[in-house]
């Protein structure tokens, strides 16, 4: 069997940084498993701006970023396969992959890193009502046909759920002589950033329809016409609410989860609030040698965020190669009123380093602090002015904060 | 005339209001807690522009579509005509990143760049 250093799963932003960072590191046998036929993973089809202006100082679209990454992935002669779909890996670090030159194929890792990114909930995930009919699509499934295949979904088009994909899609399909008639969103505030919502929505005179949600989809055999209605505090239908849209497509842009379906086989435990692995602050999941990144293992709403959280990885995953130091002690890190999760769940008892905590709070907060609690007794609080659930939250502590913790870290957040 | 906006230039989304005159001259921006939300309101009224990104049509590549921006932001009201521009185009690869597509495009001063590289690629 071949034997790898680092076998690197998923060859989208996460990937290829957690790579070019393991190499930078000193790793020198590193393979990428890509299933798709070029590196860049979900960034190729996001094709408007925005993106890079963290990690390259510019605004970037997202095949711009890609062909960054891509071009030092190939500067510095990094292997990868393409076409290629890992379909298993072990506790012991083997990994099966399948393509159509080699066949299946074991090969055997030091380290894996899981780079998979994430998947669309669906309408199944949220079970909307109503008859079983085509024309409905997830916004990333439409946006994936309209950039790379060139196929326009449809020609009205009503959008649930006002994430940044949806808001993103509502103008793409305008712009390509879609109408799209509105926006529904469940929350009382909206899931996108305000410069989506302006450009994207208010540029074209697209309703955004704030605590409404779908409650019934008509048709014979595509969809013809979708009723929403507002809801109240209970997200319980308002009676008399309702309103009827003619439309032939439906797009949903109701979350995003971490593609883990490569995590049962390992026995690599997941976390109930992230729905991706749980990790330690070296980014380790609970299988020792297999850490994973990017949207796979959280959702982020910035590459630029993914792709300096792989960067960490890849540097990690190298020193842990290089001299690797067991630590079963570990501290467990629990979010609190206000947090939906934290991440790393997990922390070693002896850090070598500062540690960033990730965090996504439960509705918008506007004059608040974060507070960090090992027991009762609160050890670090920070202010903030504005924290919104859509936009990730990261506060580091140091070292030394960390390693006086004697039970454990707590998170929560209050309103001042 | 009042007119109102959201500032998008960081994530407070402060509400401005606008005071014009008959003239479309700028009286009075309040509702913003830093000069940065009155630069937008000035900008955004007198001349919104925005940076335009699309597909056109690529012959020889990996995939249909090219990816294209424009190198600078456009006038908002020209990004139909600009749509319109890039539905007639068709090319060939390779293209690299940042090549030139269309200069000028329908003479607003900025350029359809690719926005990556695409080879010749031949399925095999
Ligand atoms: C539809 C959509 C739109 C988005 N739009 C934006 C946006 O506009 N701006 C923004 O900043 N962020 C956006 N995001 C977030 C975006 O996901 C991140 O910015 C970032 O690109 C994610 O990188 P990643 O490497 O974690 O995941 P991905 O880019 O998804 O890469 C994962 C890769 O793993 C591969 N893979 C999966 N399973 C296997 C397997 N078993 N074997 C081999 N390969 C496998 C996939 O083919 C894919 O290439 C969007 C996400 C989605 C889903
Ligand atoms: S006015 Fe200043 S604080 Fe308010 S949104 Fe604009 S940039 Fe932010």
């Amino acid at each position: 069997m071949v034997n790898i250093d680092v076998a690197v799963i998923g060859g989208g932003s996460a990937g290829m940084a957690a790579a070019l960072s393991a190499k930078e590191n000193g790793v020198e046998n590193i393979l990428i498993l890509e299933q798709g036929n070029e590196l860049g993973g979900i960034l190729q089809q996001c094709i408007h701006n925005g993106f890079g202006l963290q990690v390259y100082n510019e605004e970037l679209t997202g095949p711009s970023f890609a062909q960054k990454l891509i071009d030092e992935v190939n500067n510095n002669n990094i292997d990868y396969r393409l076409e290629t779909t890992v379909i298993s890996i072990t506790k012991d670090k083997q990994i099966t992959y399948v393509n159509e030159k080699e066949g299946y194929v074991s090969v055997k890792a030091k380290s894996i890193i899981l780079a998979c990114g994430c998947y669309e909930r669906n309408r199944g995930a949220i079970s909307i009502p109503g008859v079983r009919v085509k024309g409905i699509y997830t916004a990333g499934e439409a946006q994936k046909l309209l950039n790379i295949e060139n196929i326009l979904v449809g020609k009205r088009v009503f959008i649930l759920g006002s994430g940044d994909i949806g808001l993103i899609m509502a103008r793409r399909m305008m712009l390509e002589g879609a109408k799209v008639l509105g926006v529904a969103e469940i929350m009382p505030y909206s899931n996108g950033l305000m410069r989506n919502i302006v450009q994207c929505l208010k540029d074209f005179d697209i309703p955004l329809y704030l605590s409404h949600t779908i409650i019934d989809v008509q048709g014979k055999e595509h969809v013809e016409k979708i009723t929403i209605g507002k809801v109240d505090k209970n997200k319980k239908l308002i009676k008399g609410t309702e309103k009827d849209f003619w439309v032939d497509t439906l797009l949903l842009a109701v979350g995003l989860i971490p593609e883990t379906s490569l995590t049962q086989t390992a026995g690599i435990q997941l976390d109930a609030h992230t729905k991706g692995p749980l990790v330690n602050d070296r980014f380790e999941t609970t299988v020792p040698g297999i850490y994973a990144c990017g949207n796979a293992l959280h959702v982020h709403d910035l590459v630029d965020f993914v792709t300096m959280e792989s960067k960490l990885v890849g540097r990690f995953v190298a020193e842990d190669i290089l001299s690797y130091t067991t630590t079963p002690n570990l501290i467990n890190v629990f979010p609190l009123e206000g947090v939906n999760y934290v991440l790393p769940q997990r922390l070693n008892k002896d850090v070598k380093e500062k540690v960033t905590f990730y965090f996504r709070v439960n509705k918008p907060y506007k004059e608040s602090k974060v507070e960090f609690l090992d027991g009762d007794r609160v050890i670090k609080s920070v202010k903030k002015k504005y924290m919104l659930p859509a936009n990730m939250e990261r506060i580091t502590l140091k070292k030394d904060e960390i390693n006086n913790i004697s039970f454990d870290l707590k998170v929560r957040v209050s309103e001042i | 005339m009042i007119k109102e906006l959201i500032c998008i230039i960081c994530p407070m989304g402060c509400h401005l209001q606008i005071e014009m005159d008959d003239m479309k001259n700028i009286n009075l921006v309040t509702g913003n807690s830093c000069p940065r939300g009155e630069k937008y309101a000035c900008k955004e009224l007198i001349h919104p522009e925005r940076i335009l990104t699309s597909t056109v049509r690529i012959e020889g590549a990996i995939h249909p579509m090219l990816p294209v921006m424009t190198d600078k932001a456009v006038a908002k009201d020209k990004m139909f005509d600009v749509m319109k521009k890039l539905k007639e185009v068709r090319i060939k690869a390779p293209v690299k990143y940042e090549d030139i597509i269309i200069e000028n495009v329908c003479d607003t001063g900025a350029n359809i760049i690719a926005s990556r590289s695409m080879d010749k690629y031949e399925k095999l």
